[in-house]
């Protein structure tokens, strides 16, 4: 699994799109969390969104500023990444290629999801760093006090961050196996996130209890409550606090094993033509 | 012994229609085998099931006695229905990536790409490679394991001429050195130059097996003569009659060709004009399409 794994890495590494998706993922968390608020606060704009003033934007927010992405939009970006590492097999036709020399289904999926895995911190990791150079920027131009969360804050935010990236990375393979392409996973599940997510929540929750209830058990709102709970801010779509912080944390580490052994079964069990 | 390749019954269905069926098949260890058929005839299916890709309805495989996911395909290469590759990376970049699937020491890449004759050219991107040039980068694929049983699907698609003889060169010397080699094509002549053994398969069955000379048959000699009756009645009488047919306006005669001065001294002896007599030897054109037709026909 260890040479799966290190050939995942490689083609990760080498992928155009993977960075292309990287850089998109900064500049959006960039834009949203920290450039157009901070234009709002210059300006002295007074929109609806008054938590975003000027003490959000500094370093101490840093934790929730970082994970208010990962419930929706970060997460959409994760979402494609899995699809591509993994249906990019499907669409140039090279899991036989990469079967015929010798490794198990179950080691090259294995060998995906660690480098899934890989990519996903890192893709927090960087939203984490871009973001703490922006705030300490808006910090000194608005000669403001540079005061940062505690290591184990921080810890804990990187380590729900990357849950949340993971989580959606595996549901990006789990769609790459399951619908055997790219293009169609990829629609599917945007549709899910920036979509459906948002309607069951805006329209379908209020009107009836059922749907409000079954919110409690869906991946999108779980990770969103996990963001709140850390501290992300509440009119960032996506976050809201449904559960617990605890319980959130514990059904989107179900969900991500539950699409990683989906996926694998999958995989394991269908003919590759 | 443990075959390189064997199999017994093998079946694949796809909802009602049968893919391959009841196929039994043997490699043998050194020789290089063609499996020859025409398109839609099950070849790749099988090749497919041969690698674990494709889970057969019925019966088993075994590569050098042992499954082909149990075995993780150990001494095996393969280039199945056409190369396909990272388009993002170069030749020599899918190559390494191949080699870490496969737990291959890395200084297996050069050796290859020379000997598909692709080192010049193994640091551009795939995804700028000639059809001809991705075939090699398949077959360079299918040899990084150093193989004992090389599988290849069809390895000249693509080639120039140039490249093709340079491609049958190299199966015939991988085939000399030792390696099994299992070649599917539909190309009769391809077959023909390289093969030791030949298996035709044809609507998901294995219709006829053996060397190419036992599939042509028993060579003999074809004549043209007047008038054609006597000539018949005189050949039968010298070499018997169930040796002799009338086809086409000619003597088909099942005899060796060594007895033709003979035979043509007996006839002109008996007043038969003889006109032309020459050795008889069916192609494997002939064969093949002798067994398709007879297979159609069965099948209907």
């Amino acid at each position: 699994m260890s040479g799966s794994f290190r050939a995942e890495l490689v083609k990760l590494v080498r992928r155009p799109a993977a960075w292309l998706l990287l850089g998109v993922a900064l500049v959006l968390a960039l834009l949203f969390t920290y450039v157009f608020p901070y234009a709002g606060y210059a300006a002295g704009t007074a929109g609806p969104n008054t938590d975003r003033a000027l003490p959000m934007l500094l370093p101490d927010q840093l934790v929730g500023n970082s994970l208010g992405g990962f419930p929706v939009f970060l997460g959409s970006i994760v979402l494609i990444l899995g699809v591509l590492v993994v249906g990019g097999e499907y669409g140039w036709g090279t899991w036989k290629t990469v079967l015929s020399q010798g490794p198990s289904r179950l080691a090259v999926y294995a060998g995906k999801l660690l480098a899934l895995l890989v990519a996903a911190l890192v893709v927090v990791l960087a939203v984490f760093g871009a973001g703490a150079v922006a705030s300490v920027l808006i910090a000194a131009t608005e000669s403001q006090p540079v005061a940062w969360p505690s290591v184990p804050d921080l810890a804990v935010g990187i380590g729900a961050g990357w849950l949340i990236a993971s989580m959606w990375a595996a549901l990006g393979a789990l769609l790459a196996i399951a619908l055997r392409a790219v293009a169609l996973p990829v629609g599917l599940g945007l549709v899910w996130m920036l979509a459906v997510q948002n309607l069951l929540t805006a329209i379908a929750a209020p009107l009836l209890d059922w749907v409000a209830q079954l919110q409690k058990g869906l991946p999108g709102p779980n990770a969103g409550s996990l963001a709140a709970a850390l501290g992300a801010a509440s009119d960032t779509p996506g976050v809201a606090a449904t559960v617990g912080g605890g319980q959130a944390a514990l059904v989107v580490a179900a969900y991500l094993v539950a699409f990683a052994v989906v996926g694998g079964a999958l995989l394991r069990r269908r003919d590759i033509l | 012994m443990n075959l390189p390749v064997q199999t017994e019954g093998l079946t694949k269905r796809y909802g009602g229609r049968a893919a391959v069926r009841d196929l039994d098949l043997s490699v043998r260890a050194g020789e290089v085998y063609g499996f020859l058929g025409p398109n839609g005839a099950g070849k790749t299916t099988t090749l497919r099931m041969l690698l674990g890709l494709v889970r057969p309805t019925a019966g088993t495989v075994r590569l050098f006695g042992r499954p082909p996911a149990a075995g993780r395909l150990a001494g095996v290469g393969a280039l199945i229905e056409g190369p396909a590759f990272y388009p993002y990376l170069s030749g020599r970049e899918n190559l390494r990536v191949l080699a870490r699937y496969a737990g291959t020491p890395a200084e297996r890449v050069p050796l290859v790409l020379d000997l598909v004759d692709l080192a010049d050219r193994a640091g551009d991107r795939y995804a700028g490679y000639s059809l001809g040039m991705k075939q090699r980068l398949g077959v360079a694929a299918a040899l990084l394991k150093d193989p004992r049983l090389l599988i290849l699907d069809e390895p000249t698609n693509g080639l120039d001429p140039a490249g093709t003889a340079d491609m049958r060169r190299l199966i015939r010397r991988l085939g000399a050195a030792g390696c099994t080699v299992l070649l599917s094509s539909h190309l009769l002549g391809e077959v023909e130059q390289v093969c030791d053994r030949v298996g035709v398969v044809s609507q998901g069955r294995l219709i006829a097996e053996g060397s190419v000379a036992e599939l042509r048959g028993a060579a003999g000699l074809r004549m043209l003569a007047e008038p054609l009756d006597d000539a018949a009645e005189h050949a039968r009488a010298l070499v018997g009659a169930e040796r002799v047919r009338v086809a086409d306006g000619a003597l088909e005669l099942a005899v060796d060709p060594d007895r033709a001065a003979w035979l043509n001294t007996e006839l002109v002896r008996a007043g038969v004009a003889v006109r032309e007599l020459r050795p008889r030897e069916r192609d494997l054109e002939q064969v093949f399409f002798d067994l398709i037709g007879k297979e159609t026909t069965d099948v209907r």
